[in-house]
């Protein structure tokens, strides 16, 4: 790009070529008004606010719109512009209703603030607004109120629905005068392809657009924005959270523009999501079971309590008889405090948390491969590269602004989209192939897909060679496997898989997205190889745009295993049975460690079954909704002897408990949460706890004292420079360096700019590995009997158990209940309508639901989320792990369907 | 996929030219019926079912040639009937004129006086076409074919020539000099802008870019303004055979035709001719042979004004909300899905071939320095011929409505004459002698626009007439920027305000001021121009202007607030006319006695002036 000289109100400036004038001006610190221009999408021009006078050019140009030419020279700021621009604002203000004294966003208001400039005092002329409190597409909507007597007709909200998040459910109806932001045809937006962003919102320049929960909640100058980090999925967007400093109540969440990593995009529940926090069901004191009831009790005495029959059980059985669980949920200074806890107070390695149950397969196949088990490159990048394949994630939906991104790069950017999905999710309709596999059969598809490169010679060569080992092996694995044997496994058509591996491998760079769709079978190690293999055949790792990109899903997953809530290695990955690490920590920690990696998640639910295990510390997790065949979690759990639940609320597991610690929620406390794309970011508290709710930190560590070893900090911050010490990818993330920008790890030290994309020249092991990989099909194969496959996830307005989401009044008002995916044909077969309630059975539970008919499901497969309490799905779900990684088969199990 | 009649070469289009060329000397007479919007109307349909019949009884079908033509121009008198070769001009003929028309002046060459044209000044006949006043003066090149083909017929369109001027451009040019000779010949949009024909054409063959398009502009929506409606009904294939020499000269590959769908007919007869003209291979691959291909869609609006605008057409086309977009990027290079567009409108295409067949220094010999070749305009309002003139740029607005237009009717006085369309300007009669051309136009404070023509005699208020066409462009806005969307709307309140009454000091000066503004900030050309209205009765009327709003009179009796009835007693006769048909019974007075008007219970609906055959009622 040239550099382009040119003159704005005389001063000398260099821009780039296609820049605007009002780019230029701002970026020089020359104001020039405007409000129908953001810099999230292209300009539009209507306001007219922003005309500049261009010497030798006709008539006035508008700068949001104008790209700046070699010489230019341009007036911002003279007597005729800012004549025009008042008798504008003037002309603005007749059409606005003026009632800032009761508006919630006096004071933060761009209408209001250029009023004022401009000193447009006088209203000249009569009002012309829309008529108050008519009716609108968004009436008794419980999100978003839009109030068309406010409205400027900018049109910020319709484009940016439009170009950022990419839905183009709010258009515009009639003209003139009677200009009004609506859905299409109207329809409430519930029942438009809305998404819930409140991406409207948070362009809205006025008051016309707002929460409608935050309506008469505070004024802007009530507010204090706090910068925290999203509490739920694993993209760990920045969030402001506005708390009325009068109430301290969370009243809204904002989100600036230019963050990192979400640039002040969030989704429904980011933005909508955050009633959980103030909930009256919060636990508020310590509670402790008798008789089969719970009765509030006092720390002290909780504390005693817990510490002593832990202590009593450490004495009695040994160690190994107990266990934690850590929480993906929770800061990684309190998963280092947990498994520091387990392992040198219980002195067991019997620590684990539901990344087993995501993506333990991730973190043990990319090891295996790359050296390390963990998202390649950025979030960022993807908003660029070239090709992006994303095979079993829902990302729309389970990672939505990553999702946006893939959206904005397919459609702007020109990058082209594989989707491989059992489901035909949403990305499918922009996709350039889309390949529905039958569940459980990636192995074969992938195999197919590197069965074609190396046929049609695509394969980088020179790659291979240099960086990766194991390709002869590779070869002949891939060998047997055709497209048309694929098609036979998988049923996607030959001609499809054949397309889609040529683009791949032709593309300039491709990148891999993957999530649980992959990774949650009892091959899922095997097919997070598979995407090794494919990505190094086409040398597509190592570089930028490129890669492979397991999506975590839990806010803090990626940090609660680098943090060494896990049972075989510390924080780091450092192995528990290396002898020098087991040294290092023994030494750091003044304790006697076991060298001895211990059980995972569904091995101690086993272990407890069988009554190996008798005591369980569990922090911040549900298993009771999250693990595979609850009925088996249920008897494992009652079958303690001694359970403990440290929660923000009541959930189905802490029901089970013998006590009940009352933990602080996300928004009450400082820590750091480490996302999807390895980058340790802030946590900040912005509320306080409710009742005698403690951080988990504290407590662990009281427990800690109380059970005879010493742990205490004074703060977060001193548990992160421990974390320093102690484990060299995290050596140097310091708070005072994340302040605004979170660090990607491996940062080793002070001054170690973290890093962006991994394997760049090498790999973490050195040579990449190919691995021989033959496709094996699911555990339970549907038959007879049990003739459906059952697949199972997330959907966008819930969050995994539903202990928070199923408390927000938006989400739950967007998706009161669950429901189960049937395809049309089955249904017409089983003569089942829709909204019907249907009984679901599997070999190990049943559960009713009712039925929506959708075509996302192929024939013979149905879904179901598993927020549902009412209907949970992992009552069906099959406890068959994986042999390497332990992850259990959630995407793949045999059910019935009957009607009731 | 090529028909059986698809013509091979450019050799066996000149034999078409020559085979329906010399058809027309194998009849005796022609017939031609004017079938279009007007006389449609008037039950032109029933009159040509009429002669149909008639020359079936008479059994004459074979030698005298029945044509349902498109629109003559002079509506005023329709439906018409042409009878030639020797051009006999009727008037006003009903179906029950036929039998008449068909034994006298067909079959024995007998004048029928009552259907002829008469000269008003002095009651003279007229029988031949070119000798009426309105004829006369006028020069029919673009219309020129209108009268005379049937424009369901392609191939009356090879006998005059039709699809020559491509025939010559594909062998004897190269799109380069296609370009120059549209560029030599001066021609200038047609559609309001007024922009260099060829100097587009230019732009959108030099953008960079594998698939273009042009399109044709018929979204014509200037109230009373229907010469592209015409041009459209009456000889499509000129439009074609235009839009496909632009596609050779640009380098397009596919064509558009936005037109209203409130235009069916204009629709109808466009579509049978794009199918002939596939059918003669001049659309599809390979054109007359050629490497050219090319085809043409037609895309209905939905009657949005604003979607005559070209980027907001384009949208229109695309699915999208029809509003406009800044054109920080020109057309030329991003238009229509984004690719290299070239749009003109209908009489800019109908003036390609033209220039074509009769070069680019014949057409500059036509009109002024800057504006070169002829202008349709239509001449409505308070006019005695209303209809649809072509004549050449320069003639004088006097020459068009009163040697053309016949002046105004009743012998009422001329006041203003508004050009432009809705967002024109009003021209007062000081400017009568004005050449009239675009930049003439401008200068004077109106525009060219798409060639509407509005006369007003003495009994027309300024005021009302701004206020009329404020509330017009105030519904018509799309709402997209502020100064349009709002600005008009103020002026038009102001507007309401004045010509009820409630006028108030320094009205004018806030009029001015909006407007101003409206037309230096808004959007695109119809919030530019949405003032013109305005500014123009301010500036030729300001006096009526003040004396609504100082003395609360209008001086031309039209806004009911501001003036009365009166009854002169020196003329009253008393004949009791006025007080039996006034429905508010609010007239009184004996027979043969002066009447008054109780003003009480006027509701000034004007009967008893209309009425009055003594001159006595007047508005004071």
């Amino acid at each position: 790009m040239s550099n382009i000289p040119l003159q704005i109100n005389g001063r000398e400036l260099v821009g780039k070529e296609g820049q605007s004038i009002l780019q230029i001006a701002h970026e020089n610190g020359i104001e020039i008004p405007h409000l129908c221009y953001d810099k999230r999408f292209t300009p539009t021009g209507a306001c007219r606010l922003c005309l500049v006078e261009v010497e030798e050019e006709n008539g006035l140009k508008t700068a949001c719109t104008t790209s700046i030419q070699p010489g230019m020279k341009v007036w911002t700021n003279t007597d005729t512009l800012r004549a025009l621009r008042k008798a504008t604002l003037e002309l603005l203000i007749s059409e606005h209703n003026m009632s800032c004294s009761t508006c919630d966003r006096d004071g933060d208001c761009q209408l209001q603030d250029y009023a004022y400039e401009y000193g447009v005092t006088e209203n000249r002329f009569p009002s012309i607004m829309i008529q108050p409190g008519l009716d609108n597409y968004s009436t008794g909507d419980t999100a978003i109120a839009y109030d068309p007597s406010k409205c400027i007709r900018c049109q910020r909200c319709v484009k940016i629905c439009a170009e950022v998040q990419c839905v183009e459910a709010l258009t515009l109806r009639d003209r003139a005068g009677s200009v009004q932001v609506s859905t299409g045809l109207d329809v409430p937006l519930k029942d438009s392809p809305c998404e819930t962003c409140g991406q409207c919102i948070s362009t809205c320049p006025v008051a016309a657009m707002y929460d409608r929960q935050a309506v008469k909640m505070g004024k802007t100058k009530d507010l204090v924005k706090i910068r925290t980090t999203c509490n739920y999925c694993g993209v760990g967007c920045q969030i402001d959270l506005n708390v009325n400093r009068n109430t301290g109540r969370i009243v809204r969440v904002t989100s600036e523009t230019g963050c990192i990593p979400n640039d002040g995009n969030t989704c429904v529940k980011g933005r909508f999501g955050m009633d959980f926090v103030g909930s009256d069901e919060r636990l508020k004191v310590p509670l402790i079971k008798e008789d089969g009831k719970f009765r509030e009790a006092g720390w002290d005495e909780a504390l005693d309590l817990v510490a002593g029959k832990f202590k009593e059980l450490k004495e009695k059985y040994g160690s190994q008889a107990l266990g934690g669980l850590s929480s993906a949920r929770a800061t990684n200074e309190e998963n280092y405090i947990m498994q520091k806890f387990v392992r040198a107070v219980f002195g067991t390695n019997n620590v684990d948390h539901c990344a087993r149950l995501c993506h333990a397969s991730t973190v043990a196949g990319l090891a295996r491969a790359f050296g390390s088990g963990a998202m390649t490159n950025s979030i960022e990048e993807l908003r660029r590269a070239p090709l992006i394949f994303v095979t079993g994630s829902n990302t729309t939906e389970c990672h939505p602004v990553i999702g946006i991104y893939i959206r904005q790069a397919v459609l702007f950017e020109g990058s082209k989209l594989i989707v491989a999905d059992p489901r035909r999710i949403s990305l499918c309709e922009i996709a350039d192939v889309y390949m529905q596999q039958r569940p459980g059969t990636d192995v074969a598809l992938l195999n197919a897909m590197m069965n074609v490169i190396l046929e049609e010679g695509l394969a980088d060569r020179e790659f291979i060679e240099e960086r990766t080992e194991g390709f002869a092996e590779l070869k002949e694995a891939v060998s047997k496997m055709t497209p048309e044997q694929a098609e036979k496994i998988t049923g996607v058509p030959a001609e499809d898989i054949r397309r889609a591996a040529i683009m791949y491998a032709n593309a300039e760079c491709a990148s891999i997205v993957y999530s649980m769709g992959i990774t949650q079978h009892t091959t899922g190690t095997d097919n997070v190889l598979s995407l090794a293999n494919l990505a190094m055949l086409t040398g597509n790792v190592g570089k930028e745009y490129a890669g492979v990109n397991p999506l975590r899903g839990q806010n803090n997953v990626q940090g609660a295993c680098d943090l060494g809530a896990l049972p075989n290695v510390y924080s780091g990955y450092q192995r528990v049975d290396d002898a020098d690490i087991h040294k290092k920590f023994e030494k750091a920690w003044g304790a006697r460690l076991s060298d001895k990696p211990g059980l995972t998640v569904v091995e101690m639910m086993n272990a407890a079954a069988e009554g190996a295990l008798k005591g369980l510390y569990i922090m911040g997790e549900n298993p009771m909704m999250s693990d595979p065949d609850i009925n088996h979690v249920r008897e494992g759990l009652e079958n303690l002897e001694f359970l403990v639940v440290q929660d923000i609320f009541l959930s189905e597991t802490a029901e089970l408990a013998h006590v009940v610690l009352p933990a602080c929620s996300f928004a009450e406390k400082n820590g750091t949460f480490t996302n999807t794309e390895r980058r340790v970011q802030r946590v900040r508290k912005a509320v306080e706890p409710p009742g005698q709710a403690r951080l988990d930190w504290e407590i662990l560590c009281d427990v800690a004292r109380r059970m005879g070893y010493s742990m205490s900090y004074p703060d977060a911050s001193a548990i992160q420079e421990e974390i320093t010490e102690l484990t060299p990818i995290y050596g140097g993330v310091h708070y005072d360096r994340i302040e605004e920008v979170g660090l990607q790890w491996p940062c080793t030290d002070r001054s170690h700019p973290g890093t962006k994309f991994l394997h760049e020249g090498k790999f973490s092991r050195g040579k990449g590995k190919f691995h021989a990989v033959s496709f094996l099909p699911p555990r339970e194969m549907p038959d007879e009997e049990y003739p459906f496959i059952l697949t199972t996830g997330r959907l966008l307005h819930h969050w995994h158990t539903g202990t928070m989401s199923r408390r927000c009044e938006v989400l739950n008002d967007r998706v009161p209940f669950g429901t189960l995916e049937f395809n049309p044909d089955d249904a017409q077969r089983l003569g089942i309508k829709s909204g019907e309630k249907v009984a679901v059975k599997s070999r190990r539970g049943d559960i009713e639901v009712p039925v929506e008919i959708t075509g996302k499901v192929a024939r013979g497969t149905v879904f179901l989320a598993f927020h549902w309490k009412e209907s949970p799905a992992n009552a069906l779900t099959i406890a068959e792990l994986d042999p390497v990684a332990k992850i259990p088969e959630f995407k793949a199990c045999a059910v019935r369907v009957e009607k009731v | 996929m090529k028909t059986a009649t698809a013509i091979k070469n450019i050799d066996e289009l000149y034999e078409l030219n020559k085979k329906y060329s010399q058809r027309k000397e194998k009849w005796e007479k022609s017939v031609a019926i004017c079938a279009g919007t007007g006389c449609r109307a008037n039950k032109a349909v029933s009159l040509i079912s009429a002669f149909k019949e008639e020359f079936k009884k008479k059994n004459i079908e074979e030698n005298i040639v029945l044509k349902e033509t498109g629109c003559h121009g002079l509506c005023e008198k329709g439906p018409l009937v042409v009878i030639r070769p020797d051009n006999i001009f009727y008037q006003h003929v009903k179906p029950e004129d036929v039998i008449q028309i068909v034994d006298k002046t067909i079959l024995s060459g007998e004048i029928i006086e009552s259907l002829l044209y008469v000269l008003p000044e002095d009651k003279k006949q007229i029988v031949k076409e070119e000798e009426i006043p309105f004829y006369k003066w006028q020069k029919r090149l673009v219309f020129g074919q209108n009268g005379h083909i049937d424009p369901r017929s392609i191939e009356d369109y090879f006998g005059v020539d039709g699809y020559s001027a491509l025939a010559k451009v594909l062998t004897e040019m190269t799109p380069e000099q296609v370009i120059e000779e549209i560029e030599k010949s001066g021609l200038r949009g047609r559609g309001g802008g007024g922009f260099p024909t060829g100097r587009k054409w230019r732009s959108t063959r030099n953008a960079e870019g594998d698939i273009k398009y042009v399109i044709c502009n018929a979204d014509e929506g200037d109230p009373g303004a229907y010469m592209d409606r015409s041009l459209l009904e009456g000889n499509p294939h000129s439009v074609i055979e235009g839009m496909i020499i632009g596609a050779y000269a640009i380098g397009a590959n596919q064509g558009y035709v936005y037109v209203r769908n409130e235009y069916p007919l204009a629709v109808e007869n466009l579509l049978v001719a794009l199918e002939k003209a596939r059918e003669y291979g001049l659309l599809g691959e390979n054109i007359l042979g050629t490497d050219l291909s090319f085809d043409i869609k037609i895309s209905k609006g939905g009657g949005a004004f604003v979607c005559g605008e070209s980027t907001a057409l384009m949208l229109s086309i695309e699915g999208k909300v029809g509003e406009p977009r800044t054109k920080h990027i020109h057309t030329s290079e991003s238009g229509l899905y984004e690719r290299p567009t070239n749009l003109n409108n209908v009489e800019t295409w109908a003036n390609v071939p033209i220039i074509i067949n009769r070069g680019a220094d014949w057409y500059r010999s036509i009109g002024t320095e800057n504006s070169k070749g002829t202008k349709i305009f239509s001449l409505v309002g308070k006019v005695v011929n209303t209809g649809l003139v072509e004549v050449p740029m320069g003639i004088t607005l006097k020459q068009i409505i009163f040697d053309i237009g016949g002046g105004i009717p009743g012998g009422k006085k001329f006041k203003a004459v508004q050009t432009g369309g809705p967002s024109g300007g009003c021209i007062p009669s000081e400017l009568l002698d004005m050449p009239v051309d675009f930049d003439e136009l401008t200068r004077v404070g109106s525009m060219m626009g798409s060639g509407g023509m509005i006369v007003m005699d003495e009994d027309t208020c300024m005021v009302d007439v701004a206020r009329y066409f404020l509330s017009f462009l105030v519904e018509e806005s799309c709402g997209k920027c502020t100064p349009c969307r709002d600005g008009n709307y103020q002026l038009y309140q102001i507007l309401n305000r004045i010509t009820e009454g409630e006028g108030k000091e320094g009205d004018i000066e806030l009029l001015e001021e909006i407007a101003e503004t409206v037309r230096d900030a808004s959007l695109c050309a119809l919030g530019k121009t949405a003032p013109n209205p305005v500014l123009s009765t301010i500036r030729y009327f300001r006096d009526e202007y003040e004396k609504h709003i100082t003395d609360k009179k209008c001086p031309a009796g039209v806004c009911k607030n501001l003036f009365n009835f009166a009854i002169l007693e020196e003329k009253c006769t008393g004949c009791m006319l006025c007080l039996k048909r006034c429905p508010q019974d609010a007239i009184v007075g004996e027979r043969k006695q002066p009447h008054s008007i109780i003003q009480e219970k006027c509701i000034k609906c004007g009967i008893c002036f209309d009425v009055c055959r003594y001159d006595a009622v007047i508005k004071v």
